[in-house]
């Protein structure tokens, strides 16, 4: 933590955002022209239920961070129920998480419409100071064995 | 438990005479004496072959997703509740299947005994009720069942098959008492930095030998994630994380469908706490979804539907 104050260390955060909603989002906040932290690594996914809790352990191993899915509110899922069934799976995956000891703040999930640009940037904004708090992640990344 | 034995013998003797099977998935004496171990019945020759004691601790819905045809299965509470999971998820013909079911007792836990045992070598072991007298080279110890048994069958709450064609025996006592969760409970009193000192060392214990999979009756796929190599799904070196990913995944992937029979555990050459990962999935799918795996054949698997208003707090909105 205290490395992290020192020096200019940005945290590097993967967002998996839906390509309905909050990826419109992040679209809007860019023409907007809202400010918030170049901290994110974007991947644009068809919905929020199609991220595999695969992909934010591998995000983890390969040294993310901090990550972020969002996806549309619920109700207003393109695939009618895709975040429904998203909302499920990370409940699971964010207590197994917590329970095997990686910190809370660093797999994070919110909705932001494709409206809400302001939202959006507040969103990065909280998740980098979180990650930020944190320091470098260490556990889980894939060190190289010898 | 030698007319437990006897009354199976004559329920499949009956089912063969009655055609209605062709397989039986039952028990028999292991090669060595603590043990028992599957075996299938095919011709109505073999049925004395057939046995029932507290060693039978191998979960034999597993086989049933590997074979096909008009099948008999002996099954225990655990066993009976995993065939619920796999009816739930059409991977049952549930017509020609007839299940055996056998209240139970609860089963032993081998390296509880050869602990007690210290190292002496059992060579004749003799069950009552609620006891196993075992004998060797001088030496004959008189073992509690109730006090060897494995760790999940001591907090067994359905130990009574949930669902059965034919009855063996009489029903026993179910555990109502016990907190199943309780060690689940206690790892999340513990700190952020314990927990993951526990996770860290279970990682190093795994050799990956997927022992674990081949036991669960819910790892049926054709072809295994972990096993693929395009895409490469898994990083398949030695190194913790992609262990620790490994886990992870695997205990995912039986989110509200695990019925903590425990064969994961049994088979592991490790001795990998895999409970420590089951359980907290079992007790958060309870506590969120209000669902208990394998109870009910009709129920959805708890992440194949959805709620509008399921819990939503850890979501920023």
């Amino acid at each position: 933590m205290d490395a992290a104050k020192e020096t200019s260390w940005e945290p590097k955060i993967i967002t998996f955002l839906c390509n309905w909603c909050s990826y419109a989002g992040a679209d809007l906040a860019g023409v907007s022209r809202i400010q918030y932290p170049a901290s994110t690594r974007t991947i644009r996914v068809p919905c929020s239920g199609r991220v595999n809790p695969l992909f934010i352990l591998r995000a983890l191993q390969n040294g993310a961070d901090g990550i972020l899915v969002s996806g549309c509110h619920p109700g207003d899922c393109h695939y009618l129920s895709g975040n429904y069934a998203a909302r499920r799976k990370f409940s699971i995956l964010a207590g197994l998480l917590e329970h095997v000891g990686i910190e809370k703040e660093r797999v994070q999930f919110s909705w932001v419409s494709a409206a809400e640009a302001g939202r959006f940037a507040e969103v990065i904004t909280e998740i980098t100071e979180d990650v930020k708090k944190l320091g470098p992640a260490n556990r889980m990344v894939k060190k190289r064995v010898h | 438990m030698e007319n437990l034995s006897k009354e199976i013998r004559e329920a499949v003797k009956k089912l063969f005479e009655e055609d209605k099977v062709d397989l039986v998935i039952g028990f028999e004496n292991g090669s060595l004496p603590l043990k028992a171990t599957p075996c299938f019945i095919r011709n109505i020759d073999d049925i004395d072959r057939l046995v029932w004691n507290s060693r039978c601790e191998n979960n034999l819905a597993v086989y049933l997703t590997k074979n096909k045809g008009k099948i008999g299965i002996v099954a225990k509470g655990c066993d009976s509740r995993a065939i619920v999971g796999l009816m739930q998820e059409n991977q049952i013909d549930r017509e020609n299947l007839v299940i055996i079911g056998i209240p139970c007792g609860g089963m032993v836990d081998q390296k509880k005994i050869e602990k007690s045992l210290q190292e002496k070598e059992p060579l004749e072991v003799k069950e009552n009720h609620d006891s196993l007298v075992i004998k060797g080279n001088g030496f004959e110890e008189t073992l509690k069942i109730s006090d060897i048994l494995y760790d999940n069958c001591m907090s067994c709450k359905h130990r009574n098959p949930v669902i059965h064609d034919v009855l063996i025996g009489e029903p026993v006592e179910e555990q109502d008492d016990v907190d199943e969760f309780a060690g689940v409970k206690a790892f999340e009193e513990k700190s952020s930095d314990e927990r993951w000192d526990h996770f860290v060392k279970q990682g190093e214990k795994c050799i990956r030998c997927y022992a674990c999979r081949n036991a669960c009756p819910f790892c049926f796929c054709e072809e295994c994630s972990v096993d693929s190599s395009q895409p490469q799904w898994f990083g398949k070196s030695i190194a913790l994380s992609d262990t620790q990913v490994f886990h992870l995944m695997r205990s995912f992937h039986i989110a509200g469908r695990c019925v903590d029979c425990g064969a994961c555990v049994r088979a592991c050459p490790m001795d990998v706490d895999l409970r420590f990962f089951n359980k907290k999935i079992e007790k958060d799918v309870r506590e969120l979804f209000s669902h208990e795996a394998g109870i009910d054949p009709e129920a959805a698997p708890p992440l194949n539907t959805y709620n509008t208003d399921d819990y939503d707090d850890f979501i920023k909105s």
